[in-house]
């Protein structure tokens, strides 16, 4: 990678110049809603991301707190009148406050964990989504200067269990299928291998059960978005190019991942932020997006028949969708797969597409906000009478458990493929 | 002009986590929808009337201007502090007080947003019909100050029709009531209509009571495409004169039509040249008998395609016509100048035809679309900002659209108000008599003019 930097703001220039600051994203924006300031809203980004540009203002603590207080959910973006990428700028500003101002000590932190460690290494169990997790294990004493306030950890947060064994240790990097039918390279993720391996399994039953070979490279990365939530795009830039070169080839049909965050991070975030200077690079990110599939779309696609793998007992579910699939275009079918599933009972919440909260790191920064933002979300859960919530995005998923747990709900939360799943993981 | 002192002071009044001074922002509060851009020195964000009387007396006292804001989504500037001062945030007043199901009134704080406030009464089968098109955003407080306007006021009128009475902070501090819960009143001046439409000049709104209506049994979307811009005018009036006052009638000219029509192919013919998209509500059985009419008048006026919706999303796709406009305008130039001017119904065909004529003077692309029902046409010269003499051939180009608004008996804005961008055009429509009365009452009210100054003439 070169060395010379470009200010990352250039990058999303013309972009800004689109923003009339009409107000329309003071509707859409989960963060404008916690935090009910102006500065929380998309045009309120580009207006400081703007007065950056023209040197007025510095990347000071002021504009490293209104910039944290995205979660890059894109609702603004869907519902702009002139189609303002704001999450674009977002990511741009975060990346010049962190070239500029250097990295806060937690992303230096994530960025450590992501990029140093594989995914198969138990080692990075200190896991890059996990920050509070990791940050229990550093002494806040420790000896790097904090540059801002750190993040808040722990309380009443309910933090997952870590699993005794990941997801990939327990599977060969090769499950042959029956020859003739697709073979899928199953993009796993941070969470689906250490904490959410139920996830792995289901999924992996499932495409087994099509008949797919499923291959699952030993050298696949962290897709890199905590880092990114942070303005650390270099730490992405490396990890795209490590995923890249472990996801490449294998003769594969598809890559496919159960991670919502994940696969927006391989299907948009890495062609966007690989820029012009390296073409080459870029076209081969552009051929790994173009083969990337979710789950879900991809077992519809193939002609799962959820009556044969996903039969049992009778369940009234509701359906979230996760932030990476709405601004995907992924809605449908999830949920025709859980209608099509004998038992399951899918009624619609009030807000299915507005986001959980979680945003990344936003999270471990404003979970104050994150808890209120989340608390709707539990609101309209609670209000279907749903015996469990169902998602796509592992990320989701811990971020509903932790709401659902503090509103003292008995409310399961389940990955999609976990109810296609019951009959043949039985 | 604020020093620390006044600075502590008003954090005594709301609370220093409700007062900002910190750049940031000051740059998000120094903008609205017109992209002009004027720093405060600091933002308030006050809760209640006693909170807004107190800021208002030190402000009176210390002598610095005050501006009142909602969610700064005007049209105007209107909530810009121009010069610098106080930017009083009405936000954090958003509870809907009351909803009255016997007397059919509501009683709200300033700071919610019209579309909640329009979905709380609809679940009580209730009705609050103005609908500018930033509802889902802009509050009621701003809609009230500026008297919002939208498409449903060709039926149901604007906001001032529905505000019965209101809760107003005076520029000196006084916390008055205006007006009242009943249908009739008449002690004394009407206070209300004043500060209705007064662009926080005269008072800052902390409590509104409103009228609602029933809501309509059913309501009916019509298409109608026609061959002419003639055709779709002389419609309107056809319509209105054939005694069916429509809840709606949206109006596209050929401009906005073809700029649609390339970016998103709705299959409006090609012989297409206005569109008007017209929508009636009420009893089930009487719009089904509108509808019918409406199609037998307009028919002889060059309709080339007429499209009845026969369900809600039917009528959601006939909406999207309209609802498309603004993110496909972009494609004729970067930026636009949004006017609104009104001329009487009947006046419509010639208005176009005057700007029709403004454009080929100044050859810069004019778009015309918005509430010809009414009269209301939203204006928008659209050029780019990056070319050298482009803004100032806007400006020219405005003045002569206002002018022929005025000269056909109408008005430079219908909804959007003066505030800082149509304040240099004021002569053209105020005589020096009605500034002076205007003046004078600015006076009577703020004699230091604290409040929101620098605004309207």
């Amino acid at each position: 990678m070169t060395k010379t930097k470009i200010d990352p703001l250039k990058r999303v220039e013309a972009e800004m110049k689109k923003c009339v600051k009409c107000g329309a994203c003071r509707a859409n924006c989960p963060a404008f809603s916690a935090f009910e300031r102006e500065p929380a809203t998309a045009r309120g980004k580009v207006a400081l991301a703007q007065h950056v540009m023209k040197g007025d203002i510095t990347l000071d603590d002021g504009t490293y707190s209104a910039m944290s207080k995205c979660l890059l959910c894109g609702s603004c973006v869907d519902k702009c009148p002139n189609q303002v990428p704001t999450d674009e700028i977002v990511i741009a500003t975060r990346e010049a406050l962190a070239q500029r101002r250097g990295l806060t000590t937690f992303h230096k932190a994530v960025g450590q964990v992501i990029k140093t460690r594989k995914l198969m290494n138990l080692g990075a169990l200190a896991a890059s989504v996990l920050g509070p997790l990791f940050f229990r294990k550093v002494p806040a004493t420790s000896g790097l200067r904090l540059r801002f306030p750190m993040p808040f950890l722990g309380g009443s947060r309910h933090i997952p269990q870590i699993a005794k064994k990941p997801f990939m240790a327990r599977h060969p990097e090769v499950i042959e299928g029956e020859p003739g039918k697709p073979r899928i390279v199953f993009f796993v993720g941070c969470m689906t291998n250490f904490v959410y391996t139920e996830i792995g399994e289901a999924t992996l039953a499932l495409f087994k059960e099509l008949g797919c070979t499923v291959i699952i490279p030993g050298e696949q990365q962290c897709c890199g978005l905590p880092g990114m939530s942070g303005g650390d795009l270099d730490t992405v830039r490396e990890l795209a190019e490590r995923n890249l070169e472990a996801l490449e080839g294998h003769r594969a049909d598809y890559v496919m991942t159960a991670c919502a965050t994940c696969g927006g991070a391989l299907h948009k975030l890495y062609p966007l932020v690989i820029g012009k200077r390296n073409p080459e690079l870029k076209q081969r990110l552009q051929a790994l997006a173009d083969k990337t599939v979710d789950a879900a779309v991809l077992l519809q696609k193939l002609g799962l028949d959820p009556e044969q793998t996903g039969a049992g007992e009778a369940l009234r579910v509701t359906y979230h969708d996760p932030c990476h699939h709405r601004t995907a275009g992924i809605a449908k079918e999830p949920r025709a797969l859980l209608k099509g599933t004998p038992g399951i009972d899918l009624v619609e919440m009030e807000g299915a597409d507005r986001c959980c909260g979680l945003g990344g790191t936003f999270n471990v920064y404003h979970y104050e906000s994150s808890l209120k933002i989340n608390a709707g979300k539990s609101a309209a859960i609670r209000a279907t009478g749903a015996d469990a919530v169902v998602t796509g995005c592992p990320g989701c998923i811990m971020q509903l458990s932790d709401g659902l747990k503090q509103a003292g709900d008995k409310t399961r939360v389940s990955h999609t493929v976990e109810l296609l799943a019951r009959k043949i993981r039985r | 002009m604020l020093d620390a002192r006044i600075l502590e002071k008003l954090r005594e009044i709301v609370g220093p986590e409700n007062v900002a001074t910190g750049v940031q922002e000051m740059i998000c509060y120094g903008y609205d929808a017109t992209q002009m851009e004027f720093l405060p020195e600091c933002v308030v964000h006050p809760d209640g009337s006693a909170e807004v009387s107190l800021i208002l007396e030190l402000a009176n006292r210390e002598g610095f201007p005050v501006f009142p804001r909602g969610a700064g989504s005007g049209f105007s500037g209107g909530s810009l502090p121009k010069g610098g001062g106080v930017v009083l945030v009405t936000t954090r007043m958003n509870r809907i007080l009351r909803i009255d199901t016997d007397n059919l009134v509501a009683e709200v704080e300033p700071g919610v947003v019209t579309e909640t406030f329009q979905i709380a009464v609809e679940k009580l089968g209730l009705f609050y019909p103005p609908d500018p098109a930033s509802l889902k955003f802009s509050t009621l407080g701003g809609n009230v100050a500026e008297c919002a306007g939208g498409p449903r006021a060709v039926k149901y009128g604007v906001t001032k029709d529905f505000v019965m009475g209101l809760e107003v902070v005076l520029p000196t501090g006084q916390v008055i009531r205006t007006g009242g819960e009943t249908v009739k009143g008449v002690v004394g001046y009407d206070l209300t209509k004043l500060i209705c439409g007064s662009e926080g000049t005269l008072g800052v709104v902390t409590k509104i009571i409103f009228k609602l209506l029933p809501y309509p049994e059913a309501k009916k979307t019509m298409l109608a495409v026609f061959d002419s811009i003639d055709g779709a005018a002389r419609a309107v009036s056809t319509i209105i004169k054939g005694k069916i006052i429509p809840t709606t009638l949206e109006f596209l000219d050929h401009a906005t039509l073809t700029c649609v029509e390339r970016r998103f192919n709705l299959g409006i013919p090609a012989t297409g040249r206005a569109v008007l998209l017209i929508e009636v509500d009420g009893d089930r059985d009487l719009i089904e008998k509108q509808a019918g009419r409406i199609h037998t008048l307009i028919e002889p006026l060059g309709v080339v395609q007429f499209r009845v919706a026969k369900d809600a999303a039917e009528s959601e796709e006939l909406w999207r016509v309209r609802r498309l406009v603004s993110p496909s305008l972009r494609d004729v130039n970067p930026d636009k100048f949004n006017e609104d001017i009104v001329v009487p119904r009947s006046k419509v065909p010639d208005v176009i035809r005057r700007i029709e004529q403004i454009q080929n003077r100044y050859d810069i692309p004019i778009v015309n679309f918005g509430h010809a029902g009414d009269g209301n046409i939203h204006v928008n010269i659209m050029i780019d900002k990056s070319v050298a003499g482009q803004e100032e051939k806007a400006h020219e180009a405005i003045k002569e659209v206002f002018q022929a608004a005025l000269d056909l008996g109408g008005t430079m804005s219908g909804e959007h108000g003066v505030g800082l961008s149509k304040q240099p055009f004021i002569p053209m429509e105020l005589s020096a008599d009605q500034v002076a009365a205007m003046r004078a009452i600015k006076h009577a009210l703020d004699p230091k003019n604290i409040l929101n100054p620098g605004k309207m003439f």
